[in-house]
């Protein structure tokens, strides 16, 4: 496939990891971490670990939608799909968590509640329009580059006067979840998690740009270089993140050149401010409570808006009490450390989002990593 | 989840709607997040919508960079 095999190319990974060998400097460790969950899914299959020298670690971020989304959250969807008169509509992802009482939409699902799987948002909306005398929600989760739909079909929705459509909204933003990692005390005070620079997320870059990152480049002194999802991309990242670190610069570079502007893709950032606004506060799983990090519905689209039409409580349901993504999802654990990854918790039987989400790092390391003896891809340890 | 592939535009139509081709495989997707699109360019697509055009110039820069990067180490360098 053009513009993708070129960017796989094994024997071109060998040689940028040897050049990555030869400048790291041996007598440090550098700490990498990938935000985005595709990114952890790419380094896992394409065995990237296996080919940096042992000084070098990747660090597994919280930059997948399915698994920072708080149970409590996913209750009020299952409660939605509970009541008669109710289609609910979800990315393929989202169906199969589990809550701890071990519910799911799937589950829903097959005891008669109408649980669509869509692979768009305008799948959700054309629901809509073929089922006027049910009430459709939209379970709407992801970052930045998953944000612009909704906001696009939430007016569409307006265009047709539809009042038998709702998005219950759970997007959230990429900048907010790396200022927040930066800022906990385990990085910033304690020095409990070392990090030195970022691989920036493939996707949302192409949205949001390279701007954004500047502030944290700058306020904390961290490189940050936006690379593709195929693994040359993140081989030639490594390198470029190894090579700022080793001459003491801060910036943000940007890797993904093919598809990611500074500025973005302003069309698609002014359809999402015209329909979102910020959330002064957010609960994270895994993070708590993160200011201004997601967004909701504006009123003047209130009648779009799942939490508002249907009144839904705030729920504060907590994890199982054996799964440790909250620890993995802010780079302080691996999958490997959680007692119950690939025992009670595997991807037929997910204890926790982290094994359910395409993007979860216990997914990933099940499917790719764990029967390597020796790993790489280490939490950054106390020093 | 923010997965998205780059795609090859075939077909527009009115609406915002288009045919892509991917390795062989067609699919409807929306344009309604880009602009100045025309059949034969690539875009990157996720979850049914184009998100960006892919810089072709910038594409072939970047695989010519890989491999300056790697010049001057051997195949047979260990």
């Amino acid at each position: 496939m053009k513009y993708i095999e070129p960017f796989r190319n094994g024997a071109v990974a060998w040689k940028i990891a040897r050049r990555i060998a030869t400048e790291a400097d041996p007598h440090r460790d550098y700490y990498l971490m990938e935000f985005c969950g595709g990114h952890t899914h790419a380094i896992s299959r394409y065995g990237i670990p296996g080919m940096l020298p042992g000084n070098i670690h990747m660090i597994h971020g919280p930059g997948c939608p399915v698994c920072v989304l708080p149970m409590g959250r996913l209750e009020n969807m299952i409660q939605l799909a509970q009541t008669p008169g109710f289609i609910v509509c979800s990315y393929g992802d989202m169906l199969r968590v589990p809550t701890a009482r071990g519910d799911s939409l799937l589950k829903q699902k097959a005891r008669g509640a109408d649980v669509r799987m869509i692979y768009s948002a305008a799948d959700a909306l054309q629901i809509a329009l073929r089922n006027p005398q049910q009430q459709v929600v939209f379970l709407a989760i992801g970052f930045e580059t998953t944000t612009p739909p909704t906001a696009v079909v939430i007016k569409q929705a307006q265009m047709l006067g539809l009042t038998n459509f709702t998005v219950f909204c759970n997007h959230v933003l990429t900048p907010s979840a790396i200022s927040h990692i930066l800022q906990s005390p385990e990085i910033r005070e304690l020095g409990l998690v070392r990090l030195d620079g970022f691989i920036g997320p493939a996707h949302v870059s192409t949205i949001i740009g390279s701007k954004p990152y500047t502030y944290f480049a700058e306020e904390f002194q961290k490189p940050v270089v936006i690379a593709g999802f195929e693994p040359l991309d993140v081989m030639q990242a490594i390198l470029m993140l190894i090579r700022q670190l080793n001459t003491g610069r801060a910036e943000v570079e940007n890797e993904f050149t093919r598809a990611v502007l500074p500025d973005g893709n302003i069309k698609a950032q002014r359809l999402v401010a015209e329909v979102f606004e910020l959330r002064r506060s957010f609960e994270w799983r895994g993070l708590g409570a993160v200011p201004y990090s997601a967004l909701r519905i504006k009123s003047r689209f209130a009648e779009f808006d799942a939490e508002r039409r249907f009144a839904l409580p705030v729920l504060s349901v907590p994890d199982h009490k054996a799964c440790e993504c909250g620890a993995i999802l802010r780079g302080v654990k691996h999958p490997r450390d959680c007692s119950i990854f690939g025992t009670a918790c595997t991807p037929d039987n997910p204890l926790g989002s982290c094994m359910v989400s395409s993007e979860g790092a216990c997914a990933a390391y099940y499917r790719y990593g764990r029967f390597r003896e020796h790993d790489h891809d280490d939490t950054a340890k106390v020093h | 989840m923010c997965l998205a592939i780059p795609a090859l535009v075939e077909q527009i139509n009115a609406d915002d709607d288009a045919v892509v081709n991917l390795g062989g495989v067609r699919k409807a997707i929306s344009l309604a997040l880009v602009e100045d699109i025309k059949p034969g360019d690539y875009v990157i697509v996720h979850a049914g919508y184009a998100l960006q055009k892919l810089d072709l110039a910038e594409a072939e820069h970047t695989l010519q960079l890989f491999a300056d990067m790697s010049a001057g180490i051997g195949d047979n360098e260990d």
